[in-house]
């Protein structure tokens, strides 16, 4: 090949690249869309089927609502609930957006934090602004929709509430003479009891990723406090957070505190007859007690969670519940805006089908009084689950970054190679701060 | 050559060239378009490439990667280039045959799958080989999937999944060596081990350079072992281990396709660059 042929070659290689290019650039203008905080625009409103997405669990819900409503037409997919922060729906909105087309019109997710993203992203549309009437909303338990609240603007409607309780073994309390805690104080005590009286069984467990938000958020440590769109005040070394970390210590180094996680194998091969007690969420009766460690009938009971001696504020954590969101592309926001309503808030399903506490008051009650007629339980669950759903400490909010991913990445390890936890929590502070910073948060103490 | 031959054989190459335009170039022209343009479309310089590298995570998971790649390429060049010289001994017989199957078995499952086989075999709780888990001091899942241990256990998945098809592909080249070249050294007095050194090795160099070549740009691309190990230990073990990870990571959790882009360009810059020097130095496209 000669000099001026490989030249031209070269030329025509570059013009083709710079073609492709250009034929790229025309196609790839999507950037990020624009947000819907301010002036709700729906789109033109052709009404016809509602996409509704929703995980396994919730498609019995999509079922009935099918069922009651034979004139809509509906399109059911089912995805993973965006199940342990997978994502899933942030992704495909994310590339919705930049085709500009194949939004869902109603999404269950199991996070908490969808706002944090969907909002900025203009997926989600304002609920409060004429969509959904203030007298159905003033219905939701208090507090059960601060994680859909922006900037005083709904976004999002709660499912359920997973307000932290004290599980028990009432019969094994009865038998071993024990008094259920009322404080933590005589929590940790009865934990060093067990350890000297009957070693090798249980008083809580602190494996799970979600273990911050069972004890630490109980114990209103300030780690996670999101003052503003944008903003989170981080303090991990506060008394109320190494009085905990303090707690959980004792109990982990005489092993009442198992490390490990409570959905895992070897927890439901080796520990499943040996709980005395476990601080937990509303669902652990169903999920943990009935279908992973099958405890028979008749054996757990629930106490209202302790609390720290004079504390005049009672407080509980919470874990999980999920939410529904509206999608700001709906063009049957009608039939959208009927499902969505319905499906939170209808006594059919969410106080007679729904796994989960309801996050709606009175379908709440419809649920507890099928959890007592159930008989698996050895006392009345109604009224410390009931109390406990308005006492979920509101200083724990619910940004975009997942507080239990980072627990997961910074302590949980520490913890199982034996680092006692009030040593990691600075480190934990730098790890929220870090992740925070780089999801674009300022970050106070 | 005849006129349709010659047709026939553009045909083919032209499909070729379709779908690596289509699925190769285009992709990545479109990530360093975005690698050096903002949100809004605009050139944005280096400052993706700058946002990514003073992003906490970024220094960790070149380390990671870095750490992983020697473990991995070290253990792949070694034990591959081992287990074809034994399977080329043992070719006679009829545990050669059974070898050669056992060898390819593992690259036939899916990348995914074959991680999913390596959750259930680290686990304690679960695992056939429990046994010998216990023994190593490991009681738990958790304690497995301990920082520490991850470039081991990811050096251990990958090369489970991927060196039995490096294994084969050497084993034909060992093939490709002329008896007579091999007799002519076991007349002048060389043993199992001076053959190999002196005269097998030295003939499979170029297949050596050509698996390391690849090896290096897969490595370099960790992803799926420790974003499953991830899913399945709830995020102890690495949610943003790898550079790849990272990259995924602010496409889908920041909501930053650019600097994810920036990430992948620079991947693509470190594969390009190492397989050259590598085709340089070892003379590769040489002719024989």
């Amino acid at each position: 090949m000669t000099g001026q042929v490989r030249a031209a070659g070269v030329r025509r290689l570059a013009l083709g690249v710079v073609a492709v290019l250009a034929a790229v650039t025309a196609c790839g203008n999507g950037g990020s869309a624009g947000g819907a905080q301010g002036g709700f625009q729906p789109v033109p409103q052709t009404g016809g089927k509602i996409t509704v997405w929703v995980d396994s669990t919730r498609l019995p819900a999509a079922q009935l609502y099918q069922k009651q409503h034979p004139a809509v037409q509906l399109d059911v997919v089912t995805y993973d609930g965006d199940a342990n922060g997978s994502n899933y729906l942030q992704t495909k909105v994310g590339l919705f957006n930049r085709t500009r087309s194949g939004w869902p019109d109603v999404v269950f997710s199991s996070q908490n934090n969808e706002t944090a993203w969907a909002v900025p992203a203009g997926f989600t549309a304002p609920l409060n602004k004429g969509q959904v009437p203030d007298a159905t909303l003033s219905g939701w338990t208090a507090g059960a929709n601060d994680p859909c609240t922006v900037d005083g603007t709904l976004y999002c409607l709660r499912n359920d509430l997973a307000q932290t309780v004290l599980w028990y073994d009432a019969s094994l309390m009865q038998s071993w003479g024990y008094q259920v805690p009322k404080t933590w104080e005589e929590y940790q005590a009865l934990g060093e009891r067990v350890a000297a009286e009957h070693p090798g069984y249980l008083v809580g467990a602190a494996g799970d990723s979600f273990a911050p938000e069972i004890y630490l958020w109980a114990s209103k440590c300030g780690a996670n406090e999101i003052t503003g769109p944008k903003q989170v005040k981080v303090n991990t070394t506060s008394p109320e957070c190494t009085r905990m970390a303090a707690l959980l210590d004792t109990l982990v180094k005489n092993k009442t505190m198992s490390t490990g996680s409570v959905f895992s194998s070897d927890f439901a091969k080796n520990a499943a007859d040996k709980i005395l007690m476990l601080p937990g969420p509303s669902w652990f009766g169903g999920s943990v007690f009935q279908e992973s460690l099958k405890t028979p009938a008749g054996r757990i009971a629930v106490a209202p969670l302790p609390q720290w001696a004079g504390d005049p504020a009672p407080s509980v954590g919470n874990v999980g519940g999920g939410t529904w969101l509206l999608s700001a592309h709906s063009a049957n926001l009608k039939d959208a805006t009927d499902f969505l309503t319905w499906v939170t808030t209808s006594d059919e399903y969410q106080g007679k089908v729904a796994p989960g506490y309801p996050a709606y008051a009175a379908a709440a009650k419809t649920w507890l009084a099928k959890q007592s007629s159930g008989k698996y339980y050895a006392n009345d669950v109604a009224t410390p689950l009931q109390v406990a759903a308005s006492q979920v400490w509101r200083g724990w909010g619910y940004g975009q970054f997942s507080q239990e991913a980072i627990w997961a990445a910074t302590i949980t390890p520490g913890l199982t190679a034996g680092k006692s936890i009030v040593s990691m929590l600075p480190e934990w502070q730098t790890a929220i701060t870090n992740y925070a910073q780089s999801n674009g948060y300022e970050v106070t103490r | 050559m005849t006129t349709a031959r010659r047709g026939s054989g553009q045909l083919f190459v032209a499909a070729y060239v379709v779908l690596l335009i289509a699925f190769g170039v285009i992709p990545t022209g479109y990530a360093v378009y975005f690698a050096f343009t903002d949100a809004g479309d605009n050139f944005a310089g280096l400052s993706n490439f700058v946002q990514a590298a003073t992003d906490f995570r970024y220094f960790a998971a070149v380390g990671h990667v870095a750490l992983y790649l020697v473990c991995w390429l070290v253990s792949l060049v070694v034990f591959v280039v081992g287990l074809a010289l034994l399977l080329h001994r043992l070719t006679a017989d009829a545990a050669g045959k059974a070898l050669r199957f056992l060898y390819y078995i593992p690259g036939a499952l899916a990348g995914a799958a074959s991680v999913m086989v390596w959750l259930f075999l680290l686990d304690p709780a679960v695992s056939p080989v429990s046994g010998l888990l216990r023994v190593a001091g490991f009681d738990t899942f958790g304690q497995v999937v301990a920082p520490g241990n991850l470039p081991v256990l990811f050096t251990l998945i990958a090369f489970w999944t991927g060196a039995g098809g490096w294994i084969v592909v050497m084993y034909g080249a060992l093939n490709n060596i002329s008896p007579d070249l091999l007799e002519a050294a076991r007349i002048d007095g060389a043993g199992p081990w001076q053959t190999a050194w002196r005269i097998q090795i030295p003939l499979l160099r170029k297949w050596i350079v050509y698996m390391v070549i690849l090896a290096f740009a897969g490595g370099t691309q960790l992803f799926v072992e420790p974003q499953l190990l991830s899913q399945a230990s709830v995020g102890v073990a690495g949610r943003d281990y790898s550079l790849n990870q990272l990259s995924y990571d602010f496409a889908f959790q920041n909501n930053n396709v650019n600097t994810a882009a920036a990430i992948s360009v620079e991947l693509l810059l470190v594969g390009l660059v190492v397989a050259g020097v590598f085709v340089a130095r070892s003379g590769f496209f040489d002719a024989d």
